[in-house]
């Protein structure tokens, strides 16, 4: 781990509670200007971990370094981070812009440049005008701007966001998530964000690091998280993945499905030496349905039975069943009716893990 | 394991927590435990005189009579009351709405004098019974099990009312309407759901009847007729110097009451119910003309028997002393029991004690809460669920055994066992009331900041906010409401309080109650009743204020 990173280092922290382990040996590091994200299910230490960067718990063992500095013992008020709660944690008695100006009040900014400037950053996130509101005026997703702003005009050195996106609504969320990405660009302060939902993590972040059960399953760009993912945790997390048995021959694999061996090209094989047996990743993109001759002598097709059909707008979406243990999802525009027995074929390479 | 090595396995935040609290739990374990402590040694080699003494053990078993009769009761009265003024609408319901909350107004003493005027055998309305009826005798005697039920079931079915009230605020009414719409009748509805989610409300509000009528003073103190309870029991045995005995009854009340306590908690826990909702339950008008008539007419009848009380009370204030005798109302009137109030030093000292008293009683309180309810609600730390029982025992502890425990503790100088003589000055009564309302205030608190979003905290602090500008910026604002309501029922409660006083009161701090008796015994109601109106006024001014306040937070 480079030591001259200007940015976050968190350098294998622990924690436990209660004799169990919340945060085990999590390493990464948030660069200058990145947004990452900490993407995990509930319980997987991902909130721990933020709590721990942010300065609100400390790790039983490991350190966390800010600018080169040790930060492991620093005190919240002392970090200079700005942090967005899951629950905006707004206070309720005071306005708006008092919400704003009080990280500015507590670093003693006088009264009216203190206004100014929470005014001004009130507007960047286009609350103008609604300073004198009170919080339980808002709506939700006003709310999440005003803590939004709140980080951001005391000029964070960070942004820690936890679950900046879980209390909107579905509709709300999606034009959200363009726009926070574009305030937090904005603000040149690096940013760390915990996220349960991975379209969340796709859409904002530069880096994504997945955690389950307090250990970092894989850290990398979203492409490398859903092209090469490094375990079958990874390739179900990430995506929509069925995980069948093969093993490695080279760049191929070599699929067994109720007795028919085909060969398929990989994209991507972890860590997996050659001749052992893994599973490949079947994501719905990389496979289709096959019509016009299906058998099983034709090579690269499986034969399936449709299970179930399920409309999805542009085309149907079927559930098919390769074998007993073997179920996948495919997209097609064609009409097939459910017991129908179709072929199906693998159309790009697909990654292969342990 | 050693101090320094549980020291090394904390967080610095756990050993802060840690470290603001012992403080608080010594004051506790000073004030609190060590004075039942010295109580439960002092009883000890009387025990077979309380076993072989017959007065005593009728009195543990008419406290205990009494105690459940009374739940009994206030449930007959505050459950129907609570169900008709929250979900029916009728003429009159407004006014019954804001009477029900009267007998709360009446100091424990106050309450029972006013029921002497109204009920005694030479009582208002005893007299117009009489008469009407055209009796030798008077209808009824105030005295006994019966007239101290009677006047438990006036003052504390307010607890039952207000509890069950909230409860059906907050219920869900959808609830009612899938029971209705899976075909069950108005009987079954009621029984097998409505009740039972109420089951929290009624079980808290009985818990606090029971506490209340067992530890109760003032109703058999004054018109017992010679039945023997408990608390009076004790009184007794102090003033004829037989302190041991009243150890023994002092520990056998609160032996009762600690085990009242747990008997609800169980049942309550038998029972948890999370009565998540938002409630909005609408009122349905009542549409029949006769059935309006009939409510209507009980609604004017039932404020007319709480408002009573407080009429007779001023009305007996404003009666020159010694004129009334056997007339039916007072002859004559005059202002003079008022001038005397504030002009005579004799009468005046009582209410500048009560005053000063119940102040600092009261100020002591609220930093002493704050910091315990701060503790207690947003920290995690060995040591707080010590500190969160030991900060409610108080209320577990019946009014006559906190004073004896005091009057244990606090007797002699001796540094060296923790003793200081504060029994015989001034300082004793403040004390008693500050024990007394740690849970009162103490629970308020931690009301308000329990309501509180915790990262509200952590959000200040992670702006830069020192904790000191967090905690006086964020929290204090957000623990606003129960400080004020603390305080001020905090306040209310000390200026009326007659229980401990009466054990502990010297001439030169003697309390308004103490002063309210003396005045009675001398037969001089008009001035006993002045000081009864005045504490009636200032309860209403303090409930009054808090209203005001608490709309404008809003």
């Amino acid at each position: 781990m480079s030591v001259d990173n200007d940015g976050l280092i968190v350098d294998s922290i622990a924690r436990s509670f209660n004799g169990q382990r919340a945060v085990d040996q999590v390493s990464f590091e948030v660069r200058p200007g990145e947004l990452v994200a900490l993407v995990g299910a509930s319980g997987s230490g991902k909130t721990t971990t933020l709590r721990i960067v942010a300065g609100y718990e400390q790790p039983d063992t490991g350190r966390v370094l800010f600018g080169g500095k040790d930060f492991t013992r620093l005190g919240p008020a002392k970090r200079g981070f700005g942090m967005v709660f899951q629950h905006y944690a707004l206070f309720p008695h005071m306005s708006v812009l008092e919400n704003v100006a009080f990280g500015l009040e507590a670093r003693g900014v006088g009264r009216s440049d203190r206004r100014q400037r929470a005014g001004a950053a009130l507007e960047r996130v286009g609350l103008n005008g609604k300073g004198d509101r009170m919080i339980q005026q808002l709506s939700g997703g006003e709310q999440q701007r005003v803590a939004l702003a709140r980080a951001v005009v005391i000029e964070p050195r960070l942004l820690l966001l936890d679950e900046p996106l879980s209390n909107l609504d579905p509709t709300l969320r999606a034009s959200t998530r363009d726009e926070l990405r574009a305030t937090l660009k904005a603000t040149s302060a690096p940013a760390l964000f915990v996220t349960h939902d991975q379209d969340d993590a796709f859409a904002i972040a530069d880096r994504i690091v997945l955690l389950a059960q307090g250990r970092v399953l894989q850290t990398g760009s979203p492409e490398d998280l859903y092209d090469r993912p490094a375990s079958r945790q990874v390739a179900k997390f990430i995506g929509h993945a069925t995980l069948v048995h093969a093993r490695r021959q080279g760049e191929f694999a070599s699929v067994t499905i109720d007795g028919t061996t085909h060969r398929v090209a990989l994209s991507s094989f972890a860590n997996l030496s050659d001749g052992v047996i893994g599973a490949i990743v079947l994501r719905p993109e990389a496979v289709e349905i096959v019509t016009d001759a299906p058998g099983p002598e034709l090579d690269g097709v499986w034969p399936a039975v449709v299970d179930a059909r399920r409309f999805a707008g542009a085309g149907f979406v079927y559930r098919l069943r390769l074998d007993h243990e073997t179920v996948i999802d495919v997209a097609s525009r064609d009409r097939f009716e459910a017991g129908k027995t179709v072929g199906v074929r693998i159309t790009r390479p697909v990654p292969m893990v342990p | 394991m050693t101090i320094a090595g549980w020291f090394e396995g904390r967080s610095r935040t756990e050993r802060l927590a840690t470290l603001a609290a012992l403080p608080l739990l010594l004051i506790l374990a000073w004030t609190v435990i060590y004075p039942n402590l010295s109580v439960i040694a002092g009883s000890f080699g009387h025990w077979r005189e309380f076993a072989e003494s017959p007065s005593d053990v009728e009195a543990l078993k008419n406290s205990i009579i009494i105690a459940v009769a009374s739940v009994v009761a206030s449930l007959a009265i505050g459950v129907p009351l609570a169900f008709l003024l929250t979900r029916f609408d009728f003429p009159g319901r407004t006014l019954l709405r804001a009477a029900a909350l009267l007998p709360a107004a009446l100091p424990p003493l106050v309450g029972v004098i006013s029921f002497l005027f109204l009920y005694g055998d030479t009582g208002v309305i005893t007299r117009v019974t009489q008469l009407v009826l055209g009796l030798k005798e008077v209808p009824w005697h105030l005295n006994g099990i019966g007239a101290i039920i009677f006047i438990h079931a006036y003052t504390m079915y307010v607890y039952v009312y207000l509890f069950v009230s909230a409860g059906l605020e907050r219920y869900e009414s959808s609830l009612d309407e899938a029971a209705v719409g899976l075909g069950a009748g108005t009987f079954r509805r009621l029984t097998r759901v409505t009740l039972p989610l109420l089951t929290p409300a009624i079980a808290g509000s009985a818990l606090l009847v029971f506490m209340s009528a067992l530890g109760s003073f003032s109703a058999p103190y004054v018109f017992g007729g010679g039945i023997r309870v408990l608390s009076t029991q004790i009184l007794n045995s102090k003033l004829n110097d037989a302190m041991g005995l009243a150890y023994v009854e002092t520990t056998v009340l609160a032996i009762s009451a600690v085990a009242g306590l747990m008997l609800f908690r169980w049942l309550e826990g038998k029972r948890a119910y999370v009565a998540a909702g938002k409630g909005g339950a609408s009122r349905q008008p009542v549409r029949s003309r006769s059935a309006r008539i009939c409510l209507a007419c009980a609604a004017g009848m039932i404020v007319l028997v709480l408002v009573l009380p407080h009429l007779m009370i001023v009305l007996v204030s404003f009666a020159k002393d010694g004129a009334w005798t056997t007339q039916m109302l007072p002859p004559e009137y005059t202002t003079h029991n008022y001038a005397g109030l504030f002009t005579t030093n004799q009468l005046w000292t009582p209410i500048r004690n009560s005053i000063v008293m119940s102040v600092l009683a009261t100020a002591a309180d609220l930093v002493f809460c704050v910091a315990a309810a701060y503790l207690i609600v947003t920290r995690r730390f060995s040591g707080r669920k010590l500190l969160e029982i030991l900060v409610a025992l108080p209320w577990a502890i019946p009014g006559t055994a906190v004073a004896l425990g005091l009057l244990a503790t606090f007797n002699t100088n001796n540094l060296a066992a923790g003793k200081v003589l504060l029994v015989g000055t001034f300082w004793i009564l403040p004390l008693a009331y500050f024990v007394r309302n740690i849970p009162l205030v103490s629970q308020a608190v931690e009301g308000s900041l329990r309501q509180m979003d915790p990262s509200l905290e952590s959000a200040a602090r992670g702006l830069g906010a020192s904790w000191w500008m967090a905690v006086r910026r964020v929290v204090l604002p957000a623990a606003r409401p129960g400080i004020v309501a603390g305080a001020l029922l905090a306040c209310v409660t000390a200026v009326g309080e007659f229980v401990a006083s009466i054990v502990l009161y010297t001439h030169g701090n003697r309390p308004i109650s103490i002063e309210i008796l003396a005045q009675l015994r001398s037969y001089a109601f008009g001035t006993a009743s002045a000081y009864s109106a005045l504490l009636i006024g200032l309860v209403l001014i303090m409930a009054l204020t808090a209203r005001i306040a608490e709309s404008r937070m809003k």
